[in-house]
């Protein structure tokens, strides 16, 4: 198809660049419907009435709208509890990451000192390490610490990987701040403290708010920690959704109801961050 | 620790030109100006957080594999005791597991494939659309990206599911199809393709919009040197386009890699918390070897097997960050 195209331009002529160009933006038409399709399908199901969810000739387009399989899905089991419960987590977990890892950062990208490399060599390195593989010792650590089942417990192990990742994307943004922009406070008399917080924390206030809103996603999805480190009773969103079922078996439209008021709030705090992080994410900053 | 700092203090940083001129005068009397301990001080809360959450599991991972560690262990009625190499030797003679690890190589190579050439073709269609065509692709690459897993899990499940999901109604309006009822996860090998094109869908947009930026790095006047020279379509990609993307390719390989080798909730969340023996693949297997057969010890040694089979991987992206300067 490729060969067509180059045909087509090397033709030059006007009519047969056009035809080929519908002929691509038809392939990315498909692109976008199949792509997208599993997204229109909960939204679907989930605003559907729920008897049409389980007719076994569905129909494509949209039949009804209700709400109702929303109620279902509050009522069915505890949904609130879960979501406050993510809430805390996600949010403890940016504090303390933001923080924490904005003084990593600075040291890697703005001090030379023996040893620099290794670090970085290695808090990347740790991100390369499979979360699912840690889950053994991890389990046992908190155990011992008696923070099993707690959500402290859940909130430092999720600082593992919270944390490799917003050193590296700050670091990436504290590089691209001018050295010299520092250097000039400091020169009218600033300190190194103060050349920080009047000039490059300014500058780096966007990259801190985008790395916080994906480091917030990233908790917030996490599911394996979240299953095995906390009880039935203090289930966090993500748990709450994969048991999804009732006594009648799965139903299918509350669930996806369900999981269209997870994944909303989350897609369009993606939305707003995906550019500022595309670059960052080359680097390898994020995990899985 | 202070006394170290302020005998320190005057050293000027070895690579910071041209040092701020010492008239200046320095607001508060003893403030350091970036004395060798002042980095170190900044990393520490992280490495005391990684050193406990990351490193010490790790430390206990590898002792872990070497010792019986069991339910009785765990409540602490018996100390746990070294059996030496007995948990490796008892998981490499396993049959089953060597069918794990065959199962588990076959599934990422395929869902890095597939997520690698759908990514390109994708990427490479995205510069020959029109402009609104490009954002609706985006936006469904973004929503589909942005999808948390274990949403995006348990959409598939509905899709595909045996009596209702729309899958098997609609492929059943084909002519000659009939597939309603159809249970897509009563055969290992489907139920996996299901899943591996579940862990595409989910992987492809990364890969998309990062090769989208790499390929408007590309030079047109490259590209156009080699059309008129004779290349065709695909000799300007193969000679002009790829060698130029090769870096990018190389990392978003290896991050494929070592994410779908670390391919967990997909499999266990799709088959309902017990993935049966033909699902099993390295994650899961450890972990039922941990948490459903309470052979703590075994699980860890698959635990480490996994991660020595991705240390090649990974020390092949390290030397790639490190060869395109992103480790300076």
């Amino acid at each position: 198809m490729s060969a067509v195209a180059s045909e087509a331009s090397r033709a030059g002529s006007r009519s047969g660049r056009r035809r080929s160009k519908s002929g691509w933006n038809l392939l990315g038409l498909l692109v976008f419907a199949v792509a997208g399709f599993p997204v229109y399908w909960m939204l679907n199901t989930a605003f559907k009435p729920a008897k049409d969810a389980i007719d076994p000739d569905p129909s494509v387009l949209p039949t009804g709208l209700t709400l109702d399989n929303f109620s279902r899905a509050l009522h069915i089991a505890d949904f609130w509890g879960p979501v406050g419960r993510s809430l805390l987590v996600s949010l403890a977990v940016v504090a303390i990451g933001v923080v924490v890892g904005m003084l990593a950062a600075l040291a890697i990208s703005r001090f030379a000192f023996r040893g620099r490399k290794v670090v970085i060599v290695g808090i990347l390195a740790v991100q390369m390490v499979p979360l699912v593989a840690m889950i053994i010792p991890v389990f046992l650590l908190l155990n011992d610490l008696n923070q099993y089942d707690k959500l402290s417990g859940l909130i430092i192990t999720y600082l593992t990987f919270i944390l490799p990742f917003t050193v590296w994307t700050l670091r990436g943004f504290i590089v691209n701040i001018p050295k010299e922009l520092e250097e000039a406070a400091m020169v009218d008399g600033c300190s190194r403290t103060g050349a920080f917080v009047r000039v490059v924390f300014p500058l780096l206030a966007p990259g801190m708010v985008a790395t916080s809103v994906y480091a917030f996603i990233q908790a917030w999805n996490e599911y394996l920690y979240a299953l095995m480190l906390l009880s039935q009773k203090n289930q966090t969103a993500t748990v709450w959704l994969s048991n999804f079922s009732t006594k009648h078996g799965t139903e299918y439209a509350p669930m996806m109801a369900g999981a269209t008021m997870m994944a909303l709030p989350i897609v369009a705090l993606f939305l707003l961050v995906q550019r500022k992080m595309a670059a960052g994410l080359t680097a390898g900053a994020v995990k899985g | 620790m202070s006394a170290a700092d302020t005998t320190t203090a005057k050293v000027p940083p070895t690579r910071q030109s041209p040092p701020p001129p010492p008239v200046v005068p320095r607001p508060r009397g003893g403030r350091r100006s970036g004395g060798a301990a002042t980095p170190w001080l900044l990393l520490a809360p992280c490495l005391l957080v990684l050193a406990l959450v990351m490193g010490y599991p790790l430390v206990r991972l590898v002792t872990l594999s070497f010792q019986k560690f069991g339910q009785s262990q765990l409540w602490g009625f018996q100390p746990a005791e070294s059996v030496g190499i007995d948990n490796f030797t008892g998981v490499l003679e396993d049959g089953e597991f060597w069918q794990v690890v065959l199962r588990t190589i076959v599934f990422a190579a395929g869902c890095v494939i597939l997520t690698m050439v759908i990514g390109m073709l994708i990427a490479l269609l995205l510069q020959r659309v029109s402009g609104w065509v490009k954002t609706l692709v985006n936006i469904a690459l973004v929503a589909s990206w942005g999808m948390p897993v274990i949403v995006a899990t348990t959409v598939f499940k509905w899709l595909f599911d045996a009596d209702y999901g729309i899958l098997n109604a609609v492929l059943s309006r084909l002519p000659g199809v009939e597939l309603i009822g159809h249970n897509w996860f009563a055969s290992g090998p489907q139920g996996l393709a299901v899943i591996m094109l579940l862990v595409v869908w989910g992987a492809v947009p990364f890969v998309v919009i990062t090769l989208s930026a790499g390929l408007t790095q590309v030079p047109a006047e490259l590209e156009e040197a080699a059309r008129l020279d004779g290349a065709g379509a695909w000799g300007v990609f193969r000679y002009v386009t790829l060698p130029i993307l090769k870096p990018i390719i190389v990392m978003l390989t290896t991050l494929s890699v070592i994410w779908d080798m670390g391919v967990f909730p997909q499999v266990f969340v799709m088959r309902n918390g017990h993935p049966e023996a033909e699902f099993q693949i390295l994650t899961t297997y450890s972990y039922d070897r941990a948490f459903v057969v309470n052979d703590y010890g075994q699980g860890s040694a698959i635990a480490l097997i996994t991660v020595l089979l991705l240390l090649g991987v990974v020390a092949v992206y390290m030397r790639q960050m490190l060869k395109i300067g992103e480790v300076e």
